[in-house]
C-alpha cells in the first residue's frame, strides 16, 4: 500500500511539473464554459433588416417601427431599389429585407396589400426563425386592423418547459461536462502511460516490486482527482456564473459522473495498450474520441436528425449517454428512476472496457 | 514525406470528414415528437390533428387523455412537444370566441423547443385561416383589411443545411491540417535533436521558416482541391462564385494559420505541450468562427474577439462565394485582413525562432 501511495505521488509530481499542460487542463473547463455560456448561442439577435418601401405610407412605417422595436431586429438601412437590395445581400450588410408592395395602404381593402420578407437563407435555421418572427409581428399588426367582432382566431399559448428563456447554455453545459471529462480521463491517461513506454521508463517501473496492476492504477488516480476538480469547477461556474440551476439531486449527478469517469479512464487504458507512441495515442484519442464526442454526442447537433448509421455510431459513444443523463438530472430535474437506462448502459460499458483493457494490458515488454 | 503516416493522413482525413460530417452537422429540426391531448373530440379538433399529422416536421407519437399523462411521456423522452386542445374548443370557435390551445415544449434544447413550437403555432393559425375562408362573412359586408405576407429565401431556397455546412467544413479541415502539422514540426525536430544541426548551418532564419511553410502551403492546396471534388461529387455543392477567389483567400489563410502553428512550435519544449496549446487555441478559434453558431448571435464583447480570428474571415468568404457568389470587389476588406494576419503571424514566427538557447 505504501508503495502504491508513493507511485501515486510520483504521478502527481509528473503533472504538477509541467506547468503549461496543467494550466490548460484546469483552464480549459473555465474557458469552455464561458465560451459556450456566453458566446455560443443559437438565439436570434441583432438581425439587420433593410426596408424597401416605395409608397412610404403611414401603415408601412408603422409595421417597420414595430419590427424595429422588437429585440431581435435592428432596422439597418432603407433601400431604394431591388438592385440595391441584392447588392446589400452580397456584401453581407443586411440579413433580411422587408419589401412592401407599391401602393401598400391603398391596396389594404382590395386584398392586394403585400409584404414580402426576403431572407438570406445561407443559414437555414436562422432564416426560418427570422421569417417566423417577422411574420408573427406583421400579422399581429394586421390582426389589430380588423374591426371588432369580426376577429376570431385560434390563439396558441406557448409554454416552454424547463428552459423558459430558451437559453442555449442549458443545452451546452451537459455537453461541456462530457467533453472535458472525456478529454482529461481518456486522453491524458493514455498519453501518460504511452510516454513511459516511449521514453523507456516503463521498463524501470515494471522491474520495481510494485504489482503492475498498481502501476496502472496509480496512473489513473491523479487524473481521477483532476477530473473531479474539473467537475466541481464546471458545476460551480454553471450555477453561479451562468445561473443554470441543478434542478435534480446533486448526489445522483455526482454518482452518474463518477461512473462516466470510470468509463473514460478505462478507455484511456485501452488506448494506451494498443498504441506505442505519444503522437499515435494523441491522434487516436483526438480523432477517434474527441471529434465524435463533440459532433455526434448530441452536444450541439441533435441526434434525432442524423441518418441511421451515424445514430448507431452515436449509440456506442459513452458521452452520448452521459450527456443525456446529465441533461435529465440537472436541467429537467427528473428523479434517478427515469435515467435508469442511461446508468445501466454506462455501467455495462465500464465493466466491458475495464475487463478488456486489463486483459489487453501487457505485463511484459516486447 | 518519408513518414508514411502523413501523406495518408492528408488524404484520408479530409475524405472521412467530408463524407461523414455533413450528415452529422445538421441543425435541421425534423421529426419532432408530438403528443396531443384532445379534450374536445370534435370535428374541428380532429381536423386540426389530421392537419398536423400530415406536416413533415412532426411525428405524432401518442395521444394522451390528460395533460399530466402527456407530461410523463415528455419526461420519458417519448414526446418533445405537447399540444393540448381544451374542452369546448369547437363550441368556442363556432360562437365566435377565441379558441385557445396550449403548446408545451421541452426547451432544454432551445432551438428545437422554440422552432418546434413556432412551426406548430403557424400550422394552427393556417388552420384558423382555412376555417375562416370556408365560412366567409355574410355577403354585403365590406371587404376586410388584409395584409398578405409571404417570405422568400434567397441563396438557399430549399433551406438545405448541407449547403451551409460543407464550405465551412473545408475551412475547419484546412485549419486542422495546416495548423497542427507545423505546430508539431519544429518541436519534433527539437525533441529528436536535429534542430541543432540546422542551427549550425548558415541558413538564415527567414529562409528556414519559409522552407518550413511551403510544404504546408502545398498541402493546403491539395486538401482544398480534394474537398472541392468531394463536395461536388457527393453533395452536388459547387460554388456560385469562382474557384479562383476561393484559392486566393485560402492561400493567404493557410500561410497565416501555418505561421500560427510555427509560433506555438517555437515556444514549446515538448510535443505534448505543443499539441495541447494548439488544441486549446484551435478549439476556441473554431467555436468562435461562426462555424456552428452565427457570429451575429454573440454578445458585443465576443463579437469583438472574433475580429482577431482568421477563421472567421475565411468561413465568411467561403459561404459568401459558395452560396451568394460574391466576387472580389465585395470581399476586399476580408482580403486585406487575411493578408495582414498572414504577414503578422509569419513575421512573429521568424522573430520567435531562436538559433541559440
Amino acid at each position: 500500500m505504501k508503495q502504491f501511495i508513493a507511485f501515486v505521488k510520483k504521478e502527481f509530481y509528473h503533472i504538477f511539473r509541467d506547468r503549461r499542460t496543467m494550466l490548460i487542463l484546469l483552464g480549459m473547463p473555465v474557458v469552455q464554459i464561458i465560451i459556450f455560456g456566453f458566446a455560443i448561442t443559437t438565439e436570434l439577435h441583432h438581425v439587420k433588416v433593410g426596408v424597401l418601401n416605395p409608397s412610404n405610407d403611414v401603415l408601412a412605417r408603422q409595421i417597420v417601427d414595430r419590427l424595429g422595436a422588437n429585440e431581435y431586429f435592428t432596422i439597418h438601412q432603407s433601400i431604394s431599389s431591388p438592385q440595391a437590395m441584392k447588392e446589400a445581400f452580397l456584401r453581407n450588410q443586411i440579413d433580411m429585407a422587408v419589401v412592401f408592395s407599391d401602393q401598400f395602404s391603398n391596396d389594404l381593402y382590395k386584398d392586394r396589400a403585400q409584404v414580402q420578407l426576403v431572407v438570406d437563407a445561407t443559414d437555414p435555421n436562422m432564416a426560418a426563425m427570422q421569417s417566423n418572427y417577422a411574420t408573427q409581428i406583421i400579422s399581429t399588426t394586421a390582426y389589430e386592423l380588423l374591426p371588432p367582432g369580426t376577429a376570431k382566431s385560434m390563439v396558441p399559448t406557448i409554454k416552454l418547459l424547463y428552459n423558459p428563456q430558451m437559453k442555449s447554455v442549458y443545452n451546452f453545459v451537459p455537453g461541456v461536462m462530457g467533453l472535458i471529462l472525456m478529454l482529461i480521463c481518456a486522453m491524458m491517461t493514455s498519453i501518460s502511460i504511452v510516454r513511459e513506454k516511449e521514453t523507456g521508463t516503463m521498463e524501470v517501473l515494471l522491474v520495481s516490486p510494485v504489482r503492475s496492476l498498481f502501476i496502472i492504477l496509480s496512473k489513473a488516480v491523479p487524473y481521477f482527482v483532476l477530473s473531479f476538480v474539473n467537475l466541481t469547477t464546471i458545476l460551480l461556474l454553471s450555477v453561479f456564473v451562468l445561473h443554470v440551476p441543478i434542478a435534480g439531486s446533486l448526489f445522483a449527478l455526482v454518482v452518474v459522473s463518477l461512473i462516466f469517469i470510470f468509463v473514460s479512464l478505462a478507455l484511456g487504458l485501452l488506448i494506451s495498450s494498443i498504441t506505442h507512441t505519444q503522437v499515435a495515442a494523441m491522434l487516436v484519442s483526438g480523432l477517434v474520441l474527441m471529434m465524435p464526442t463533440m459532433l455526434l454526442s448530441g452536444m450541439i447537433f441533435p441526434i434525432e436528425s442524423m441518418p441511421l448509421v451515424l445514430r448507431l455510431i452515436a449509440d456506442i459513444l459513452p458521452a452520448r449517454w452521459y450527456i443525456q443523463a446529465v441533461r435529465k438530472l440537472m436541467i429537467e430535474g427528473l428523479p434517478i428512476a427515469l435515467v435508469l437506462k442511461e446508468v445501466v448502459i454506462l455501467i455495462a460499458m465500464a465493466v466491458l472496457l475495464v475487463t478488456l483493457s486489463l486483459k489487453k494490458f501487457k505485463y511484459r515488454l516486447e | 514525406m518519408r513518414n508514411s503516416f502523413l501523406p495518408r493522413l492528408i488524404l484520408i482525413f479530409p475524405c472521412m470528414n467530408m463524407l461523414l460530417m455533413p450528415w452529422a452537422l445538421i441543425l435541421e429540426i425534423k421529426n419532432i415528437q408530438l403528443n396531443i391531448v384532445d379534450n374536445d373530440h370534435s370535428v374541428v379538433s380532429q381536423r386540426l390533428v389530421n392537419k398536423i399529422e400530415s406536416s413533415t416536421y412532426f411525428r405524432l407519437t401518442g395521444m394522451s387523455d390528460s395533460y399530466s399523462n402527456a407530461l410523463v411521456e415528455l419526461e420519458k423522452d417519448r414526446a418533445d412537444i405537447i399540444l393540448e386542445i381544451p374542452r369546448n374548443f369547437e363550441k368556442d370557435w363556432v360562437t365566435g370566441n377565441n379558441a385557445n390551445v396550449l403548446i408545451a415544449a421541452n426547451a432544454v434544447n432551445g432551438t428545437k423547443g422554440g422552432l418546434g413550437s413556432s412551426y406548430l403555432a403557424s400550422i394552427i393559425s393556417d388552420y384558423a385561416k382555412e376555417l375562416r375562408a370556408e365560412n366567409p362573412p355574410a355577403a354585403g359586408t365590406k371587404m376586410l383589411p388584409n395584409i398578405r405576407i409571404d417570405s422568400q429565401n434567397l441563396f438557399n431556397p430549399y433551406l438545405n443545411y448541407k449547403l451551409y455546412m460543407v464550405p465551412a467544413l473545408m475551412v475547419m479541415l484546412l485549419t486542422l491540417l495546416c495548423g497542427f502539422l507545423p505546430a508539431l514540426n519544429v518541436v519534433s525536430e527539437k525533441e529528436v535533436g536535429t534542430i541543432e544541426q540546422i542551427n549550425v548551418t548558415p541558413v538564415p532564419k527567414f529562409l528556414f521558416i519559409l522552407a518550413k511553410l511551403l510544404p504546408y502551403w502545398i498541402i493546403g492546396f491539395i486538401v482544398l482541391t480534394l474537398c472541392f471534388g468531394l463536395a461536388w461529387a457527393f453533395y452536388g455543392v459547387a460554388p456560385v462564385g469562382s474557384f479562383g477567389t476561393i484559392y486566393l483567400f485560402a492561400s493567404l489563410f493557410v500561410l497565416g494559420i501555418s505561421g500560427c502553428g510555427l509560433v506555438i512550435s517555437n515556444y514549446s519544449a515538448t510535443l505534448q505541450q505543443a499539441m495541447f496549446v494548439m488544441w486549446f487555441f484551435l478549439l476556441i478559434l473554431i467555436l468562435m468562427s461562426g462555424l456552428f453558431t452565427p457570429i451575429s448571435s454573440m454578445p458585443e464583447w465576443a463579437q469583438t474577439i472574433t475580429y482577431f480570428n482568421p477563421l472567421r474571415y475565411l468561413m465568411q468568404v467561403m459561404r459568401m462565394v459558395y452560396l451568394k457568389g460574391s466576387g472580389l470587389t465585395e470581399l476586399l476588406p476580408e482580403l486585406g485582413t487575411l493578408a495582414l494576419f498572414a504577414v503578422t503571424l509569419n513575421v512573429w514566427a521568424v522573430l520567435s525562432y531562436r538559433k541559440s538557447h
